[in-house]
């Protein structure tokens, strides 16, 4: 227990054990949609923390008389695997784990519509793969990704953060060690847009003044890891997205020919022009949605006069 | 009367799309005077109404329906049948065989038992009770669905927000898939597609369009594309066309 005095949490200079200052986040990585089984999934990397997310639902609620008649009942569940701690983890589910599957519930309640449907279950299975401090919040800010990848109705995504007290100086995003040694801990998770807090606990000691400073610096690191979690979600439809517009750019050449002969020069030329814009610069992905879809309307034109002329065409090369 | 979002871009839920007096449309909810997503999916805006398309989600039920179904569960005058969605579809012998039912004498196994794959028909739905199924179909406008039970062929399962796009414009994308597949399909609003054809190649074609436009649901230009798919594939297979032009009904 020697290592345990020799921590030190914070230096004069406000730099943490591990390098950080006050307000740096750990670095917090997702990806979406990893789990091909389930409805909709999710996995967040933040700092040391490895957690999966999987959603199931909503769907048909057994057993049955849990229903509930006006809502969808949501059901959530928090493990941690026997090695995501250093000491091995009994595998039952214990008071910590029974706690947090019930808070992340709550939690994630007021961000559904869960109205839309009564009677049925929305399940959210969090395993966390590697713990280090923070991995409740870490959760539910993984837990809304995969909501939202299930496509289930939200009002807004979920963003959790932890501020703590290490000696008497407020810090966010608290891991294994400063959670453990440090004064205080104080989760929180808010709705993002609106500023409501879903989640708040708070756990050793914290003055009024240290109280509102950590407020407002956690209030300030949500909004920072919304713009990740929507960052996720957008990259991973936008990786679909790359990889077809190149080949949409080559084929339409024999369309354009073949509607030249059919005197529809006009517009065709006009099609040229916004072709040779959309390749090679991609400088904002909106800029490049709007244009290509300009063009596809115009394709779904000429498709349709090519839908209607081309079977008896066809007749003839089969004849042939 | 703002709107800070363009039309057919990608919104997250709880972006903000408009602020003013828009009709709210489907996925789209008011906060003050904000129009804020729902879903992940993309907006659509026509005149006033804002809507958000989905990307992904469970069936829910509407009356009209065809759904592609499972049976699940066989009583004395009920079959359960599994329609991918959170409540059960329930069919009755009254709407669905063409005769008279007599629960002395007929067993409802006979007609379907566990694990038979049916098409049917939403009779009707509300959310305090579970969706009523039938075998009959009181549409009069000719295109007529099959209703009933499917023998052979495959189901594929997509989600049921891209059931629009596989259909296409007054059916274009389906019609395509047909028309260079030679294989009967039926789409269930529920997102399972059934179809069966003459051949295991042709069939294999069909799943891949199908997955095909499921993956890119979200892209413009895609009844093209799947197209071109179409076509290339039926060259490699060394039929560059389709047999019969018309798809058969």
């Amino acid at each position: 227990m020697t290592n345990k005095e020799k921590t030190v949490l914070i230096t004069k200079n406000g730099i943490r054990h591990d390098g950080r200052k006050k307000t740096d986040l750990r670095e917090i990585r997702f990806e979406v949609g990893i789990l091909d089984r389930a409805d909709g999934s999710a996995i967040i990397y933040w700092g040391k923390n490895k957690i999966l997310v999987a959603v199931y639902g909503p769907r048909e609620l057994h057993p049955k008389h849990m229903a509930l008649p006006d809502r969808a009942l949501i059901r959530c569940e928090y493990r941690m695997a026997t090695f995501s701690v250093t000491e091995r983890k009994s595998p039952a589910p214990k008071r910590r784990e029974k706690e947090i599957s019930k808070i992340l519930a709550e939690a994630i309640e007021p961000a559904v519509f869960d109205y839309l449907y009564p009677r049925s279950v929305i399940d959210v299975f969090i395993e966390v793969l590697q713990a280090d401090g923070g991995s409740r919040c870490a959760s539910i800010t993984a837990a809304a990704l995969a909501l939202a990848d299930a496509g289930i109705p939200m009002k807004d995504l979920v963003v959790g953060c932890a501020a703590g007290n290490l000696n008497g100086e407020v810090v966010i995003d608290l891991d294994d060690v400063e959670d453990k040694e440090g004064q205080g801990d104080l989760p929180i998770a808010v709705l993002p847009l609106s500023g409501e807090v879903v989640l708040l606990q708070s756990d050793g000691v914290f003055n009024p003044e240290q109280y509102k400073e950590a407020l407002d610096l956690l209030m300030d690191a949500c909004q920072t890891i919304y713009k990740l979690q929507r960052e996720a979600i957008t990259n991973k439809y936008a990786k679909i997205t790359e990889e077809i517009i190149e080949p949409v750019e080559v084929e339409p050449e024999p369309t354009e020919a073949k509607v030249d002969k059919k005197k529809k020069g006009e517009k065709t030329e006009e099609k040229k022009e916004t072709e040779e814009k959309t390749p090679k610069k991609k400088a904002s992905a909106k800029k490049a949605k709007s244009e290509q879809s300009e063009e596809s309307e115009k394709k779904k034109k000429t498709s349709k006069k090519k839908e209607k002329k081309t079977p008896p065409k066809k007749d003839e090369e089969a004849k042939e | 009367m703002t709107i800070f979002i363009e039309n057919r871009s990608m919104v997250t839920p709880g972006e903000i799309i408009a602020e003013g007096n828009y009709n709210v449309g489907q996925n789209v909810y008011r906060k003050d005077k904000r129009i804020i997503s729902q879903v992940i999916g993309l907006v659509s805006i026509k005149d006033d109404y804002i809507n958000v398309v989905s990307l992904k989600g469970k069936y829910i039920p509407r009356v009209g329906d065809t759904v592609i179904g499972k049976v699940t569960d066989v009583s004395l005058n009920t079959w359960t049948v599994d329609i991918a969605s959170p409540y059960p579809g329930i069919l009755r012998p009254a709407t669905s065989l063409d005769r008279r039912f007599d629960p002395v004498k007929d067993h409802t196994r006979k007609f379907f038992d566990i694990g038979d794959v049916i098409s049917a028909k939403v009779f009707s739905f509300d959310r305090t009770r579970d969706p009523v199924l039938t075998l009959r179909d009181n549409n009069r406008s000719g295109s007529t669905t099959f209703l009933g039970k499917l023998i052979g062929g495959r189901v594929i399962e997509i989600s049921p927000s891209k059931i629009p796009r596989l259909i296409g414009r007054r059916g274009s994308m389906i019609s395509t898939i047909k028309q260079y597949t030679n294989c009967r399909m039926i789409v269930g609003q529920n997102g399972r597609v059934w179809f069966k054809g003459n051949s295991f190649e042709e069939e294999y074609l069909v799943l891949q369009a199908i997955e095909k436009i499921d993956r890119e649901a979200h892209t413009t230009g895609l009844t093209d594309r799947v197209k071109e798919f179409l076509e290339d594939a039926r060259k490699k297979m060394g039929k560059p066309t389709a047999k019969g032009e018309q798809p058969k009904k």
